[in-house]
């Protein structure tokens, strides 16, 4: 048994790590590319979200090289996200393809619907999987810290790039983590690497909030790889999300560190009830920034994306209130990175002008 | 809410105006009937003071509706400065019936301090929303129910099913009159409210996954529905452009009518660039086809 996962981020040391504590061969799909998006496109129906795309790109470049099983996460809706494996299975087998999937539901579908399907695939007992579960998970923790302060630190660096190039040797120290009494040491160390690049701290940097969509901010290929791209041009950025946080238990985000209860407090004058997916988050998010006085908050997400269309709809509401500026960017498969470039040059430019008038002043 | 002592006033029924209006205020990536909702807000706001928007979050336990439904209120609230009160009574059916005649008791508080006659009311007004719903298991469509027509038509050569949602379909505007259309062809329409719910959910138990969308769930079990017993001679499954459920949907529908080889079906997309033109022609090629078809059949 070969197993491929969906690529997403760095979703796939966590997998990987995971897997092979279980004993399951694990193969990481090819990085999503142009072919992929081709792919997914051509198989996916027409005015589905980007992600399911995507994710059926990497599938089927997956099968091509030799996987058997697919591994996919399930869910409870609204947002269409808990049904993509079900419609993926069956666009996959209408085009041909022979596989397993194996579903892992969240565990407030019920235990059995989550280790359930990692227990048959494995052999292992539910012990030894939420052992290997407690083991994996804060190396997973540590790649989002790392993440975490590279998006704070990218915008000083003297030399462009070299802050990119420090993020991947200190990837490669936490990639020795073999349990978890190891992991604060080589996180340590991982951001002692960091730490190396020369920096200017005197620099005057723009504080930027991202917010959106989960896979698209967390998924370099579906976002053009916008954080580099702003941290090379001064800017320091905060995300919303983080893959731990996302699959992490409900209710707490180490890494990210406002909780989502703290977060749905701040939406509800503007949004009261969850909306599925990132939605309440998203209007919470934009506040919670605007509060730490940044200058502005890049909202991303896929076209027809349920939840951030709602949040769109109110978002421009929340910018004339607490008068934070607040970009859009609705990703398909039709949106190029030129368009993305110019758009977000001409916001950073007038976020530029307003924080130094605001210093005139 | 009449019976309550409360003036109700109603939008006007959908107009082009209306799909303008609502298309100047509604973000650009929000699906048509949104749109169309925007459009009758803003026909009602100048003229009520208070609008109501219900939090439609789930009418079956451990189901939603759609996750727009859920931010209907927050949006309307959001879309201008000065807009009347939104009374978004929250229908939640994943809290139990408890926490759902608090709801109700809630809202009727607001028009009347007696409890007694907001529970009279309420009894009421199921009784006649269950009244509707018989009939409709009858054969008529809404629209002749609602209008009091009959659009029969005169010695029906072939059957079509109509799926989809009902905010599209029985939207004689948006829908550009396609019922009417089909049965002014000589075609007579079948729709998801003449089967029972029992049968929906016996379809939908055919699904290896439940889906968590109740209006989904409607469309599935009636296509499904369709095609195992070939009650039909053709679906027209109408959607709307961008709707986030069908677009997944879409692909349990034409995988199940693929491996059955029986019943054609035409997915009929709209948005508000729609134009009749385009529609005739497309609804005309596909009553067209299914008609030679069944003669093919026969013969």
């Amino acid at each position: 048994m070969l197993v491929a996962s969906p690529r997403m981020g760095h979703v796939d040391i966590l997998l990987g790590d995971l897997l092979e504590r279980l004993g399951i061969e694990y193969m990481v799909p090819p990085k999503s590319s142009e072919r992929t998006l081709a792919l997914g496109s051509k198989h996916a129906p027409e005015f589905s979200c980007l992600p399911l795309k995507i994710n059926i790109g990497n599938f089927i470049e997956a099968l091509e090289n030799g996987a058997d099983t697919l591994i996919m996460a399930g869910g409870r809706g609204p947002c269409r996200f808990g049904y993509y494996a079900e419609v993926e299975k069956r666009i996959l087998n209408e085009a041909g393809y022979e596989f397993e999937m194996v579903v892992v539901e969240p565990p407030s579908m019920g235990i059995s619907k989550f280790l359930g399907p990692i227990k048959e695939a494995s052999g292992k007992s539910s012990r030894k999987i939420i052992k290997a579960l407690k083991e994996s998970f804060p190396k997973a923790q540590a790649y989002d810290m790392l993440e975490k302060y590279v998006l704070q630190n990218r915008c000083y660096e003297v030399i462009p790039g070299s802050t990119t190039k420090a993020y991947k040797q200190a990837m490669d120290v936490l990639s020795n983590i073999k349990s978890t009494s190891e992991v604060e040491g080589y996180l340590r160390e991982a951001i002692s690497v960091v730490d190396e690049v020369d920096k200017d701290p005197s620099r005057d940097v723009l504080k930027i909030g991202i917010i959106g969509e989960f896979f698209i901010l967390l998924e370099p290929f579906a976002n053009f790889d916008i954080e580099e791209w702003l941290g090379s041009r001064g800017v320091y950025l905060e995300r919303s999300v983080y893959v731990t946080d996302w699959i992490g238990p409900a209710g707490e985000n180490p890494v990210g560190g406002a909780s989502p209860s703290e977060i749905a407090e701040l939406a509800k004058p503007y949004l009261s009830h969850a909306v599925g997916g990132e939605g309440l988050q998203s209007v919470g998010h934009t506040i919670h920034y605007a509060r730490d006085g940044f200058d502005g908050v890049v909202h991303m997400f896929p076209f027809t994306c349920m939840p951030e269309t709602i949040a769109k709809s109110i978002l421009p509401r929340v910018a004339r209130d607490i008068h934070i500026p607040i970009i859009h960017f609705t990703i398909d498969e039709q949106t190029g990175k030129a368009g993305i470039a110019t758009r977000m040059e001409a916001f950073l430019d007038l976020l530029m002008s307003k924080k130094r008038a605001r210093a005139g002043n | 809410m009449t019976q309550l002592g409360a003036e109700v006033v109603v939008s006007n029924p959908t107009s082009k105006k209306t799909v303008n209006t609502g298309t100047v205020f509604a973000d650009n990536e929000l699906c048509l009937p949104v749109k169309v909702f925007y459009g009758h807000l803003m026909d009602l706001k100048e003229r009520v003071d208070a609008i109501f928007v219900p939090r439609i979050v789930s009418v079956v336990k451990k189901e939603y509706t759609c996750p727009k439904f859920l931010g209907l209120p927050d949006m309307s609230r959001a879309l201008e400065d000065d807009m009347p009160e939104i009374i978004d009574t929250t229908i939640n059916m994943q809290e139990g019936w408890r926490q759902y005649m608090k709801s109700v008791l809630e809202l009727g508080s607001r028009f009347s301090s007696s409890r007694m006659k907001v529970m009279g009311a309420y009894k009421n007004g199921v009784t006649a929303l269950r009244d509707y719903h018989h009939h409709m298991l009858s054969g008529k469509t809404p629209i002749e129910l609602l209008e009091k027509k009959n659009f029969s038509a005169q010695k029906p050569r072939l059957k079509v099913g109509i799926a989809g949602h009902p905010y599209n379909i029985y939207d004689q505007y948006i829908s550009m009159n396609l019922i009417k259309r089909l049965k002014g062809m000589g075609v007579d329409v079948v729709t998801a409210e003449m089967i029972p719910d029992s049968v929906i959910e016996l379809e939908n138990s055919r699904l290896p996954k439940k889906l968590f969308w109740t209006y989904e769930k409607e469309v599935v079990g009636t296509v499904y529905h369709w095609a195992n017993n070939k009650s039909v001679d053709g679906i027209i499954y109408v959607l709307s452009f961008a709707c986030g459920p069908d677009s997944l949907v879409q692909v349990l529908l034409e995988h199940e009518l693929r491996k059955n080889n029986n019943v054609p079906m035409m997915p009929l997309v709209i948005d508000e660039h729609s134009a009749e033109a385009g529609l005739i022609t497309r609804v005309e090629a596909f009553v067209d086809m299914i008609g030679r078809k069944k003669e093919s059949l026969v013969c």
